[in-house]
């Protein structure tokens, strides 16, 4: 489903290019879960976008399903994460003009595959029923980093990657969360990769690499 | 399918923000509004010169006219003719008519061109009554209602085609009518001639010469341009300012919406479909507010026309249909400006959100020094267009160089204003001593990028307003000076014949201390119509009667009886000045007179020349005699105009006072600047509506910057007030700045574009309290635009501004 082969990436600087990653590699199958783990600026967040084609590696090679970002342009990887990929963010990204229910809805009809049955048993698995009709102003940060992970879910992506996705909750909140959302992935059967700080989340999923200084421990 | 949902999700945003929403389309529908408007305006006054130019070809055909400016002989029109020239004669002239003056046009429908309307007017079985005794005239429905069969006219059918006030009749007729037996105005030249004719100077000598339509200047669509592009010059600058309403509107739109564009970009969307869909959003919009502005811009026209057509008759003599019939093509072209406004609006967000970087970490320090970039380059730009302002303004010539200058004036001086506000806003936080005092200078520093553009447009308003504010108040003060030493006699009176003028002299001579004939013909002076009066030696007019330049002397000589006065709109035309001489035509033939004064002849549409009345009564004996000034003890007036009510039965026109007759010309010279006033008012407007929907749209995205300070101990209604005092100190910076580029628009105005609108200058007069009171109005609309936000500010929740830091991350 995934495989990573000796990506690399630097930021420009005003004192020349800052390598973030050096020479990553990795692989996912269908099924699996995998946690990243690292220090504050050790390019964690770096490769999980460069995974979700939301940016460009400068050297190596991303296949997401067979297929290489590298060389991809701006339409044809839009249509990958739509129709493949799902990412859920530490800062919801929600819109905020449209209620829960949609909210919950939108990726999947992006993708032409909006399940209502199916989303009505996130909504309920996700504890949001009730809620559908507010908009994102009106919730938790905890309701809200739900709705962003019943969003993804719902579109039944092939590769689900999440950035910190719990970062915003507490302990026990992030736990059950978590806990859930594996549930959930595990009933689609899609890959899932977790960027996290916390070691405890991080045992939680089959797999965990260590992200130091750009490289692999 | 996908696409939809993209469209709905961008559209769910306004659904949220309706108020939002509501500026933008409001800013769009009322920038179409007065541009619309203006256009409706000016294709209506231009079907009316298309009408009666194209009864004549006037417009499209070229003229023959004499070289001398006299008459041409009505036997060179027959030697062209057998020469082989397609070529159509014109008589045209004035006669009294019931007591009120016909303009005669005689033409023969036979060897009109094609390109004529006559050909049209003159049905089958018309002709032979247009030509033969007791003749058939044409004329437009009110006037032939009025005039037909009344004498010396023949019937008179209708005929839309002809502005009112004009009767066309055969040239035969007319030239009985106008006695000129034998002679025409000019001949007209068909377009299309047959090959190998003899050149114009082997028929007819060097007595006549070919006029293109473009350079007798005689069409009133020329005449009137300068008119129609001040017209225009103010509905493009409210477009404009409308279009700074959208620009705002959009733009914080998109800001507010970048992280849904982020979010959508995440989801799947590529930037070319998020831009595709925007596009079609703003589409929509613009259809919307596009539509409702041709609603408006057709109301409003309606509303103008009445007084555009007072200002064109006024100032052109130009006959105007006061109601509109509009064509296809203005609602077309209404529309299509109303999506090019919003694609230039919208032009710089479209482009940033196909640019728009996936990720986009918190730059603080790259935001920063972006704005200092664009700050630069605005300050470049400012530089570049106001030298360019300064450049045109010495060397250009010409109207299109003068509204080019009033451009780059106004474009250079909005894109500076932000520029100087920042230098000023950073010295005063590098001068203040106290930490209040810096978090306000830097905190209005930071708001000024956001509500910058709604400051240039009230610069732009207010800029124009001095500027035209000072125009008109120049003129005014002018035109004031120049009538009441114009209108010198205490009464005047008009008798219907000369027996009635008889009886109307003899019985006031005794009540009078003088009575002074106003008299006059009129005439074709190279092409152009001109009035020509009689002035009688009197102290009245060598004492009161003010020349812009002369000759020495310049009374005596035309009381000798050689040379005239000429209005200063005549002087222009034919580039004349004291000592040249001007020919003019009469009965006798051609003749040269002596130009010893120049006069200021404000608001006359047609030219001017005065000479003695002896010369006038000597070379056109059958001149009118008619009309007469009196002079007399003021406080006999009353006295003396009761006694001739008493004693003739008068129409009310017959005999007007002094006064009445100043209030009169006050009257029409208010109502000529009805429409700019009106404009003016409607620019203001809309620039105050451009800050309050920015003020309005900031306070909802300002709780992070306002939230803290909050905390740190100011109250809500403290910080209230301090918005509000920002929104004045802004809008009065803006102010000054406005004063000294509006002195310079209302420069522009007088010495070049009205030179070249209208055919006289004006001296600038400057008139302080209109300053003082157009700065108070500019606090008065920073004032009204603040108000709501703040109102809504000081009632914020402390809940919502708790919630800022709860959100922060």
């Amino acid at each position: 489903m995934l495989s990573v082969t000796d990506v690399e990436k630097s930021y420009p600087s005003a004192n020349g290019p800052v390598p973030v990653l050096r020479g990553v590699s990795l692989s996912l199958e269908a099924g699996e879960t995998l946690a990243l783990t690292g220090d504050s600026g050790s390019g964690k967040s770096t490769l999980l976008h460069l995974i979700g084609g939301l940016d460009l590696v400068d050297g190596g090679r991303i296949e997401v399903a067979g297929t290489d970002l590298s060389g991809l342009g701006d339409k044809p990887r839009a249509e990958l994460r739509r129709a493949t990929l799902g990412i859920v963010f530490q800062q919801f990204n929600l819109i905020a003009s449209l209620p829960v229910q949609d909210n919950i809805a939108f990726q999947a009809r992006l993708a032409g595959r909006h399940d209502r049955d199916w989303c009505a048993h996130l909504t309920d698995r996700l504890g949001l029923e009730g809620l559908e009709r507010r908009y994102p102003e009106q919730l938790s940060g905890g309701q809200q980093q739900r709705v962003a992970i019943a969003r993804t879910l719902a579109a039944r992506p092939s590769l689900i990657l999440a950035d910190e996705p719990t970062g915003n909750l507490d302990e026990a909140a992030s736990a059950n969360v978590l806990a859930l959302t594996l549930e959930l992935v595990q009933e689609t059967g899609a890959a899932f990769l977790m960027v996290t700080h916390s070691r405890e989340l991080a045992g939680r999923l089959g797999r965990r690499l260590h992200l130091s200084s750009g490289r692999l421990a | 399918m996908s696409n939809w949902w993209i469209l709905r999700a961008l559209l769910s945003h306004w659904m949220r923000r309706p108020f939002q929403l509501f500026t933008l389309l409001l800013g769009l529908a009322i920038g179409t509004a007065l541009w619309s408007g203006v256009q409706a305006v000016n294709a209506e006054a231009r079907a009316s010169y298309d009408r009666a130019a194209g009864m004549l070809g006037g417009d499209m055909l070229d003229r023959l006219i004499s070289t001398t400016g006299a008459d041409i002989a009505q036997a060179d029109y027959i030697a062209l003719r057998r020469a082989g020239w397609q070529v159509s004669p014109v008589l045209e002239g004035r006669v009294r008519v019931g007591g009120e003056g016909v303009r005669v046009i005689g033409v023969d429908p036979l060897t009109a061109p094609a390109e004529t309307q006559l050909g049209g007017a003159v049905g089958d079985g018309e002709v032979a009554q247009f030509f033969a005794p007791p003749y058939l005239g044409f004329a437009h429905p009110v006037t032939a209602e009025r005039l037909s069969g009344v004498a010396p006219l023949p019937e008179l059918r209708s005929f839309d085609g002809r502005v009112t006030g004009a009767v066309v009749v055969d040239i035969g007729l007319a030239q009985g009518l106008l006695d000129r037996d034998g002679l025409l105005s000019y001949l007209t030249v068909h377009g299309e001639q047959p090959a190998g004719l003899p050149p114009l100077e082997e028929v007819t000598g060097d007595r006549l010469r070919r006029s293109a339509p473009e350079d007798s200047g005689m069409g009133l669509g020329q005449l009137t341009d300068s008119f129609h592009l001040n017209l225009t010059a103010f509905g493009f600058l409210s477009f404009v300012v409308g279009l700074f309403i959208v620009n705002a509107a959009i733009g914080l739109a998109g800001e507010q919406r970048k992280p849904l564009f982020r979010t959508l970009r995440t989801c799947g969307a590529s930037s070319r479909a998020l831009v595709l869909l925007l596009g079609v959003e703003l589409l929509t919009l613009a259809v919307i507010a596009g539509g409702a502005g041709l609603a408006m811009g057709y109301l409003l026209a309606g509303a103008l026309l009445p007084d555009v057509a007072a200002s064109l008759r006024g100032l052109y003599g130009a006959s105007v249909s006061g109601e509109l019939t509009l064509q296809p093509i203005w609602w077309l072209t209404g529309g299509a400006i109303s999506l090019f406004g919003a694609g230039v609006a919208a032009a710089q967000s479209l482009w940033r959100a196909y640019r728009l970087p996936l990720l986009a970490p918190a730059q603080p320090q790259a935001w920063l020094a972006a704005q200092h970039r664009t700050l630069r380059l605005q300050g470049f730009g400012a530089l570049v267009l106001l030298t360019a302002a300064a450049l045109l303004a010495v060397f250009g010539t010409g109207l299109i160089a003068g509204f080019a200058t009033l451009g780059a004036l106004l474009i250079g001086a909005a894109l500076g204003l932000p520029v100087l506000l920042a230098i000023a806003l950073a010295m005063f936080e590098r001068r203040s001593s106290t930490a209040f005092g810096q978090w306000f200078w830097a905190d209005t520093r930071q708001q000024l990028t956001s509500l910058s553009l709604a400051l240039m447009a009230l610069l732009l308003a207010l800029s124009v307003n001095i500027g035209v504010g000072t125009m008109v108040d120049s003129f005014r003060t002018t035109f004031l000076g120049w009538l009441d030493q114009r209108l010198t006699p205490e009464l005047y009176i008009a008798a219907r014949t000369p027996e009635e003028a008889e009886a109307f002299t003899a019985w006031i001579a005794p009540h009078s201390d003088a009575i002074l004939p106003v008299w006059s013909v009129e005439e074709q002076v190279q092409g152009w119509p001109v009035e020509i009066y009689g002035v009688p030696d009197h102290p009245t007019y060598r004492d009161n009667w003010p020349l812009l330049s002369s000759l020495p002397q310049p009374w005596d000589a035309i009381a000798a009886g050689n040379a005239a006065h000429v209005s200063e709109q005549l002087a222009r035309r034919f580039d004349l000045t004291p000592g040249d001489t001007v020919t003019v035509p009469t009965r006798a033939g051609a003749w040269e007179v002596t130009v010893a004064g120049i006069y200021a002849d404000y608001g006359n549409p047609i030219g001017q020349l005065r000479i003695g009345l002896d010369a006038l009564t000597d070379r056109w004996p059958e001149v009118e005699r008619l009309r007469f000034a009196i002079r007399m003890a003021p406080e006999d007036v009353p006295d003396v105009i009761a006694g001739m009510r008493e004693a003739f039965t008068l129409d009310p026109n017959q005999l007007i006072d002094q006064t009445s007759l100043k209030a009169l010309s006050r009257g029409i010279f208010e109502r000529t600047f009805t429409v700019t006033a009106a404009l003016n008012v409607l620019t203001l407007a809309v620039a105050a509506l451009a800050l309050l929907t920015s003020l309005l749209t900031l306070s909802t995205m300002r709780l992070p910057q306002l939230a803290p300070v909050w905390a740190l101990g100011l109250t809500r209604r403290q910080l209230g007030w301090v918005e509000l005092g920002k929104s004045l100190m802004l809008a009065g910076f803006t102010a000054v700045i406005a004063l000294p580029v509006g002195l310079a628009v209302a420069w522009l105005l007088l010495a070049v574009v009205n030179v070249q609108a209208f055919g006289w200058r004006l001296p600038l007069h400057l008139i302080p309290i209109d300053w003082a009171r157009l700065g108070l109005l500019a606090i008065l609309t920073a004032l009204l635009a603040s108000a709501l936000p703040i109102w809504r500010l000081a009632r914020t929740p402390p809940g919502r501004l708790i919630q800022v830091f709860a959100n922060e991350r």
